[in-house]
């Protein structure tokens, strides 16, 4: 909401300078986002009259042309533009001036002769026609002609400031309004908030029409339906005639300039500017288009279009409420009026519009038509509903002030939701429980009173414009924004003892984390959301349970549209970005929700289980992404992962895959991403791994305890061993550890070798073993012994032999 | 035989001295101290001394083994410092040449002010609060004070799962207070990180998932000067000591009275830049006491109870913290971006 600030005035009398007044608005709960002080906009321009002009020498189009600008010598300026006369008053930039364009004006030679400035267009003012309909675009802004009147009607004499000249000299204020606040869309409504706020008397006269004519009254002509009594509470009409449309005066003009509406004329200027007075938007219909003299506020017929002001054809539908005559609409309510009806040059009776339509209603229709305006932008928050008669009242005032027409008697006012009082206890002492302050009970009412409550005993009485009030912590917060927030002392007591911190989930999180960091893998954040492609895409089966997503139904796009039940496109996607980049190498994890349909949870309507995903491309291997979440695994204290060769999950390399499974059940999987699956991300080797947090945290070992250390030597054995290639490294090592005898400590893999010499199909491993004896030093012979029993077991069971 | 031990004291003397290496040191040790060596030879006749000269030679004998040991030993001590101060200079590196990478991964920044923001309240005594992202409308909105009707119910600005309303992506963490009231007690101390959507496109300031970390204190005689406290104290945490904080009223369904906080711009301090778009101050938390029908709803006495609630959006504060310019790049998760932090 801009706000000029001569407009303001008109209403309370505020002298704080521009940066004190928005300081202390925002303050009081009226964000200020912005202010302009027009006349730093602009410098050193004045009015000038052309005291003689001729061609120049040199130049078949410039005029060389003396100025007086009140000065004892004239000066001379040359300029381009043809509709500059002897005597005219024209804008001149002088030599270093500014424009509120931004630029700015020095001294200079045209062909030859010296210029000491610029004559002005509008559109160097930042004015246009619709501001000075007597001037022309395409040419300098003749002021006032020789001896003629000027066009702001007031003598404009060389040398004045055409700052002040041309009333560019304001404030406007432009106000973030919280949409509780639709009362405050209005110059009245912030100008209670600042009389308020600075101490001020608020003055709003109430509007007076003195020249009715009461003997042809509204009724005779109209008549005015309302269907739908729930879509407009309330409908106020009056009627005016012998309308004489002009442009609107000066004054007006640049009211209605200052708050970003354009002038068009005197009637419709009007509307606009009690909508931007009172806050009540209002429109005028041309009466001799209204079919039967007849109003009707009623929903749409199926298959009905109107053609908007804006020149549009729309479509809308039973849900919008229109206004119509007896044929056909004229209006689309609260949002736009219709074509059909609209004032032009030859109106001579026209309806002012005043009524109340329901806020969601008008929020719905206007989003739903893409055309969201000044009118239904207040509508859609809830306007009051003792505001329709004042507004009208006030058009008619004003009509009267400018001499366009003449107002009928009467007034027709459809009301079919009876006045509310609403009323609610004062207790002074609640508020200042809930504020933690002091604030003195008659430092409350002086502020209601001032902001229209009215108070009556212990009661007050909410006005009708404050529909956001409802309770005392309402009036809590009235009675605080405008003692200050910043004067109540801040306090750090927070109620009684608590205990707080992280549950072992919580803190599991991040132990997963620092953990995989450690690892080399940095963590991402992806979105929740992935389209059901993305199920083909990692060529998930037809029929597998997991493409049965909560879908959502309005999505941003079909590849943001269910929520996902498995993190592996979201990985491969990052994948895919990091590779697009020309990143030579990525290892990702990131540990967040998948969601399932259908939740066992009581109260909760799916469900959302926490996994850890890892990523990886580059210098990295299967046993690379292995080696990360063993070392997850051993954070947590888990011992004895399984890893099964998982040959059946198309998103990975049929070979190079296994589920991981911690005490006995599947709680993830790790493997390199199948080649056609990789492809469709730009990918080649890339490796994935999945595990479940929940299996994490509930296998994990709540305490780690300490083993002593050994006090006696081990002795260390490297075995290598040839076996068929169908024979697993895990199948050896847990043929070894469990024919090593009671003195075998451990057993690990350190090479795998396949080649020529050792045979078709076949493989060798390496182990490293380790025995130990608690309470003395081993022989060779007790482990010679040990060493023999397991490769005999190794032969008869696995085939395998130690390799010669 | 006592000259000659004399003469071989005089020559090992001598030669060690001279001697420059730590080889040739021992040659020595050899030469006169050895088995074959030449004191040992003088020993071996001590057996045709007499029995009077037999102690005097042997004393003799012993004090010149000890003088030449610890000439060998003097000498050995020197040659060795030598030689580690030649090999030290030998073994001189140029340390500007690069490090060996070790690769340690990197935390998303999200989390980093997650982590940090989430610490603070740890110390305040708060706990961390979660919930379904996938909510029902009742606790995310009806709950709420948010009445059928209000603009955020719309369809264009929040994903429904449910034709008929009933369950959608929740727009804020605070359904999880609401879940929490109703399970707890009063003293209430949480705070509820999380994802949290709203449909709005892509760009650089929006993102249709985004973080939030809201935060609740329910317990008798809480007031506003309380949010104060506590979320001056906070802001001083995260922004230095020195963070001058203000209040502002705004609105809020849930919250009555409510405001914004504003810290006064950490780049500039105060005097306007281009990150606090030359107001010197930078909107960072939204809060207020908790509305009464708040309470009630979620079965707390509103005549008994009371409390605050604030929430601030992390990739905002992330984006502070680190000038980051583009939302963006919190989820493309570039490796050039991510190994920054």
């Amino acid at each position: 909401m801009k706000l000029s600030n001569k407009w303001l005035n008109e209403y309370v009398k505020i002298s704080a300078l521009p940066k004190e007044f928005a300081d202390r608005m925002t303050m009081s709960g009226s964000k200020v986002e912005d202010f302009i002080d027009q006349s730093a906009q602009m410098k050193n321009v004045v009015a000038g009259r052309v005291t003689k002009i001729e061609r120049h020498p040199d130049s078949d189009h410039m005029w060389v042309t003396e100025i007086d600008v009140g000065e004892d010598e004239p000066i001379t300026i040359v300029t381009g533009a043809q509709n500059v006369s002897l005597g005219d008053t024209v804008p001149v930039a002088r030599h270093k001036s500014l424009l509120p364009t931004g630029q700015k004006i020095e001294k200079g030679k045209l062909r030859g002769i010296k210029s000491e400035g610029m004559l002005c267009s509008l559109s160097e003012l930042c004015l246009d026609t619709h501001d000075y309909p007597e001037c022309i675009e395409d040419g300098i802004m003749i002021l006032a002609g020789a001896n003629q009147s000027s066009v702001t009607g007031e003598e404009i004499l060389p040398g004045a400031d055409i700052r002040e000249a041309l009333g560019l000299d304001d404030v406007i204020t432009d106000f973030e309004i919280t949409n509780n606040r639709p009362d405050c869309l209005s110059v009245i409504g912030l100008a209670r908030e600042a009389a308020v706020t600075f101490g001020a008397q608020l003055n709003v006269p109430t509007p007076e029409i003195t020249s009715a004519d009461t003997a042809d009254a509204i009724q005779n002509h109209l008549k005015i339906t309302v269907k739908d009594a729930a879509l407009c509470p309330r409908y106020t009409a009056k009627m005016i005639k012998d309308i004489k449309i002009a442009p609107s005066p000066v004054w007006l003009r640049r009211f209605l300039r200052a708050s970003g509406v354009r002038p068009i004329n005197n009637i419709v200027d009007i509307t606009n500017l009690v909508m931007l007075e009172y806050g009540q938007p209002m429109h005028a219909f041309d009466y001799k288009c209204l079919t039967g003299g007849e109003i009707v506020v009623r929903s749409a017929a199926p298959g009905e279009t109107i053609t908007t002001l804006d020149g549009n054809v729309r479509e809308i539908t039973p849900d919008m409420l229109v206004i119509a005559d007896s044929a056909r609409p004229v209006g689309l309510a609260g949002v736009m009026g219709g074509e059909n009806s609209e004032i032009t040059e030859d109106t001579k009776y026209a309806v002012f519009e005043s009524a109340l339509f329901d806020g969601v209603s008008i929020r719905r229709a206007a989003s739903a038509l893409g055309m969201r305006t000044d009118a239904s932008s207040r509508f859609e928050k809830g306007l009051d509903i003792e505001n329709t008669l004042p507004a009208v009242e006030r058009a008619c005032e004003l009509v009267e002030l400018l001499g366009a027409g003449t107002v009928l008697g009467g007034t027709i006012d459809v009301r079919t939701q009876a006045q509310t009082v609403r009323e609610i206890a004062f207790e002074p002492e609640r508020i200042n429980a809930l504020l933690g302050t002091d604030i003195p009970a008659e430092f409350m009412r002086t502020t209601l009173t001032a902001l229209g409550f009215l108070f009556d005993g212990d009661s007050v009485r909410i006005p009708s414009w404050r529909g956001d009030v409802e309770h005392y912590s309402d009036l809590a917060e009235e009675a605080a924004r405008f003692y200050g927030y910043d004067k109540i002392t801040p306090r750090l007591y927070l109620g009684r003892e608590a205990s707080g911190g992280l549950n072992s989930r919580q803190s599991a999180e991040r132990r997963v984390s620092s953990c995989l960091r450690a690892a080399g893998y940095s963590e991402v954040y992806t979105y929740s959301f992935i389209g059901t492609e993305d199920y083909d895409k990692i060529d998930m089966p037809k029929d597998e349970p997991l493409r049965d997503s909560v879908t959502i139904l309005n999505p941003l796009g079909a590849e943001r549209a269910v929520m996902r039940t498995t993190p592996l496109p979201s990985m491969l996607e990052i994948l895919e970005n990091n590779k697009n980049a020309g990143n030579p190498e990525a290892r990702l994890f990131e540990l967040a929700r998948v969601y399932r349909k259908n939740s066992n949870i009581e109260n909760q309507p799916a469900e959302e289980t926490k996994i850890l995903t890892l990523g990886s491309y580059g210098d990295t291997d299967f046993y690379d992404v292995k080696g990360a979440i063993e070392a997850v695994l051993a954070e947590f204290g888990i011992s004895g992962a399984e890893y099964a060769a998982q040959r059946g999950f198309p998103s990975f390399h049929p070979g190079r895959c296994a589920d991981i499974i911690i005490g006995g059940k599947k709680s993830g999987i790790i493997g390199q991403t199948h080649p056609s699956v990789a492809g469709r991300y730009g990918l080649d080797d890339c490796f994935l791994a999945e595990l479940s947090f929940d299996a994490l945290i509930e296998n994990s070992l709540s305490v780690k305890t300490y083993s002593p250390l050994p006090k006696f030597p081990a002795v260390a054995r490297d075995l290598a061993i040839v076996a068929q290639h169908s024979v697993t490294a895990a199948q050896l090592r847990q043929c070894i550890l469990e024919n090593g005898g009671e003195f075998i400590v451990s057993a690990e893999l350190f090479d795998v070798y396949e080649g020529a010499n050792i045979g078709e199909g076949k493989k060798s491993a390496a182990f490293s073993l380790i025995f130990r004896a608690d309470n003395r030093t081993l022989t060779d012979g007790e482990v010679d012994a040990a060493i023999e029993k397991i490769l005999k077991t190794l032969t008869e069971k696995l085939g395998a032999h130690i390799r010669a | 035989m006592k000259e000659q031990l004399e003469k071989i004291q005089l020559a090992a003397s001598g030669e060690i001295s001279d001697c420059q290496s730590l080889a040739d040191l021992e040659l020595l040790r050899v030469k006169y101290l050895g088995k074959k060596g030449e004191i040992t030879a003088i020993l071996k006749q001590m057996g045709g001394l007499s029995n009077e000269e037999r102690p005097v030679i042997g004393a003799l004998a012993n004090s010149v083994r000890e003088a030449i040991e610890a000439a060998l030993a003097e000498k050995r001590a020197e040659l060795s410092a030598k030689e580690l101060s030649a090999r030290l200079l030998a073994e001189e590196i140029d340390v500007t040449v690069p490090a060996k990478p070790v690769s340690i991964g990197h935390r998303h920044p999200i989390s980093t002010v997650l982590d940090e923001a989430v610490d603070i309240f740890l110390g305040m005594g708060f706990s961390v609060a979660e919930g379904p992202e996938i909510e029902y409308s009742v606790y995310d909105f009806d709950k709420l004070n948010i009445p059928w009707g209000h603009t955020v119910r719309e369809w264009s600005d929040t994903f429904y799962t449910e034709e008929d309303e009933s369950i959608h992506l929740r727009c804020q963490t605070s359904p999880v207070q609401v879940r929490y009231m109703e399970k707890h007690e009063p003293p209430i101390r949480i705070i509820s990180p999380g994802r949290v959507y709203r449909k709005d496109e892509v760009d650089a300031t929006h993102s249709p998932m985004f973080h939030q970390i809201e935060g609740l204190v329910v317990d008798k005689g809480i007031t506003l000067a309380d949010l104060k406290g506590t979320l001056a104290a906070v802001m001083k945490k995260l922004y230095g000591e020195h963070t001058l904080t203000r209040f502002r009223p705004h609105h809020f369904p849930f919250t009555e009275p409510s405001c914004e906080v504003d810290v006064q711009c950490f780049v500039c301090g105060g005097s306007g830049c281009r990150v606090c778009k030359g107001e010197g101050w930078i909107e960072l938390l939204g809060s207020g006491v908790v509305h009464p029908k708040v309470l009630a709803g979620a079965g707390i006495d509103p005549d008994v109870y009371s409390g605050f609630a604030f929430g601030m959006g992390l990739e905002r504060m992330t984006m502070l913290r680190f000038g980051i310019e583009d939302m963006r790049l919190l989820y493309e998760n570039d490796m050039r971006f991510l190994s920054q932090f």
